[in-house]
């Protein structure tokens, strides 16, 4: 929890990661292409057709370490998880807020505040950069919208009614996207939001970005005991993880948007970077996956001062901050769960 | 089964370092012991490199003296289970050893002073011996500190034994001491002392939160 450990992110199709003492080698055809001390790494991705020794594994799972298994276009297939450990206590207090309504609302309501004032940073920082007057006026009425939603939220007395307030603020955030691409706009311009699959070229890269906070998210959750599957905001679904997605709600837009916006705006990824399937999919192709999950872990390590701690910490380490202030709000030692704000 | 028993009967067996943990701050104890979470730093790391070579189950002698390496501790009268780090035998006297390691200072001893205590009792009940003494070993200053089992640490074992099984029924953690206990902690980034507080600074926060 003191440090933001690196995570490793093999991504070559048919590479294999293997341990030779307490070193983590990765082979391509044989020869060693990357070489790293295993107490180094928080955690190891891999993407599509990567093999994975039992050795390596075993220390994962030891030392509480994630193994996380995407397929090759970034979807979550498995992860590797130890012994239950941690707290049967919390996860008690985690369903018992969950038949609370005055409890579910407080927490939901905490996370949407916390999302709509960090897309109102992204938004008004958009309105001081933006080039063109439309594009500034258009993005400070954005912001003056999701205000709006803030303060309605401040007055919701249902989880209904905050659920209801969070897509209308997602619209409303998603409908000037367009107006943070400085960049290529021909070629980067999203029509809304689309997922499952993503239709264009800025959608694909949001929903491989959102699958990378997602994993951190549910390590997070994981790694402080909370079950990652009972959330507050996010309804219960057989296998969704709506806690994890609670958690990254306050985290999408700092974590994802933000290096989406970076990649494209400095022309670091390009159109190159795509492929587009038959029907009108689009996906990130494998070099634009690298340039992606390297701009990730960068953007992880950049601190920030935590509201609450008031102490300088890497963005990397917040969606575990939160976890644990929500575990703590759980078990009753905090009255309310602050979300993480930025500025 | 003894240990079904205990927890069956709501007995609940405490841990012989859970003894030292409550003594320096209930919380720290509760948040080990009670929500089961445990970070590691600098100095646990470290603490772990020195109990590896002590926690080898084994025994020898050196010099006449049977020396007892991770021996398995308990008290069926207080409830206590655990294990010593080292217990020598002087002419078949239990003298047990507890390691500690990182920054221990000599005004934390009083605590582990405590878990030492505890650790005499215990070997008392097993071997039917008086233990009128022991040893608490700083890693760090390859230094032994002799501690005598009075019987003022003989009441305040029981006493601290009685206070952790309570808090272990109860489930519930005190709330952070805030103090200057805090700075060594390896709980520390768990336990978010400054941050939660008596809750106040929470609460501000939230209620900023709606408005700009």
């Amino acid at each position: 929890m003191e440090q933001l450990l690196n995570t490793l992110y093999v991504m070559t199709q048919g590479a294999y990661v293997r341990l030779d003492h307490e070193t983590l080698k990765v082979e391509v055809e044989g020869s060693t292409q990357v070489q790293v001390p295993l107490h180094h790494l928080g955690g190891i991705i891999c993407l599509g057709n990567v093999l994975i020794s039992p050795g390596v594994i075993h220390a994962c799972a030891d030392d509480g370490r994630f193994i996380v298994m995407l397929d090759h276009v970034g979807r979550f297939k498995a992860r590797v998880v130890g012994p239950t450990t941690g707290n049967v206590l919390l996860r008690r207090a985690q369903h018992k807020a969950l038949d609370d309504s005055q409890k579910t609302l407080a927490i939901a309501r905490n996370l949407v505040a916390g999302k709509i004032r960090n897309a109102r940073t992204i938004v008004l920082r958009g309105a001081r950069e933006a080039e063109e007057k439309e594009d500034e006026a258009g993005l400070r009425e954005t912001a003056n919208r999701l205000a709006c939603s803030l303060s309605h939220l401040e007055r919701s007395t249902a989880i209904e009614e905050v659920r209801g307030i969070e897509g209308e603020a997602a619209r409303t955030y998603f409908s000037s996207f367009a107006r943070l691409i400085r960049a290529d706009r021909a070629a980067f311009t999203p029509k809304g939001r689309t997922r499952r699959p993503p239709r264009d070229r800025i959608n694909a890269l949001l929903s491989f970005l959102y699958a990378l906070v997602l994993t951190d998210c549910l390590a997070a959750a994981e790694g402080v005991g909370l079950d990652p599957q009972v959330g507050y905001l996010h309804t219960l679904r057989p296998g969704r993880p709506a806690l994890a997605l609670d958690l990254m709600e306050e985290f999408r837009t700092v974590l994802a948007d933000r290096v989406a916006l970076t990649l494209v705006n400095r022309r670091q990824i390009t159109p190159d970077h795509f492929e587009e399937r038959p029907g009108g999919s689009v996906y990130l192709n494998d070099s634009g996956r690298r340039e992606v999950a390297v701009a990730y872990q960068k953007r992880k390590q950049e601190t920030v001062t935590h509201p609450l701690l008031e102490r300088a910490e890497p963005l990397g380490m917040m969606p575990h901050i939160q976890a644990r202030l929500l575990a703590r709000t759980l078990r009753g030692d905090l009255p309310e769960y602050p979300p993480f704000t930025y500025r | 089964m003894e240990d079904e028993d205990y927890t069956i009967a709501g007995f609940e067996p405490v841990f012989l370092s859970a003894l030292e943990h409550y003594s320096y701050c209930p919380r720290q104890c509760a948040l080990i012991h009670v929500e089961q979470t445990f970070d590691e730093n600098i100095y646990t790391l470290r603490g772990r490199a020195v109990h590896q070579r002590v926690h080898e189950v084994d025994s020898f002698s050196e010099e006449g003296v049977r020396v007892e390496h991770s021996l398995a501790l308990w008290s069926n009268r207080l409830g206590l289970v655990g294990q010593a780090d080292l217990v020598e035998f002087h002419e078949g006297v239990p003298y047990p050893v507890e390691y500690k390691y990182g920054k221990y200072r000599e005004r934390d001893i009083e605590h582990a002073a405590v878990q030492l205590g505890g650790q005499a009792i215990c070997l008392e009940e097993m071997t039917g011996i008086a233990v009128p003494k022991g040893a608490v070993y700083c890693h760090n200053s390859h230094r032994r500190y002799e501690i005598t089992i009075t019987s003022e640490l003989r009441s305040k074992v029981q006493a601290i034994t009685a206070a952790v099984r309570a808090m272990l029924l109860a489930g519930e953690l005190p709330p952070p001491a805030n103090d200057k206990r805090c700075r060594n902690c390896s709980l520390n980034a768990v336990c978010m002392p400054s941050a939660i507080g008596d809750g106040s600074k929470a609460r501000s926060l939230v209620a900023g939160l709606f408005r700009l």
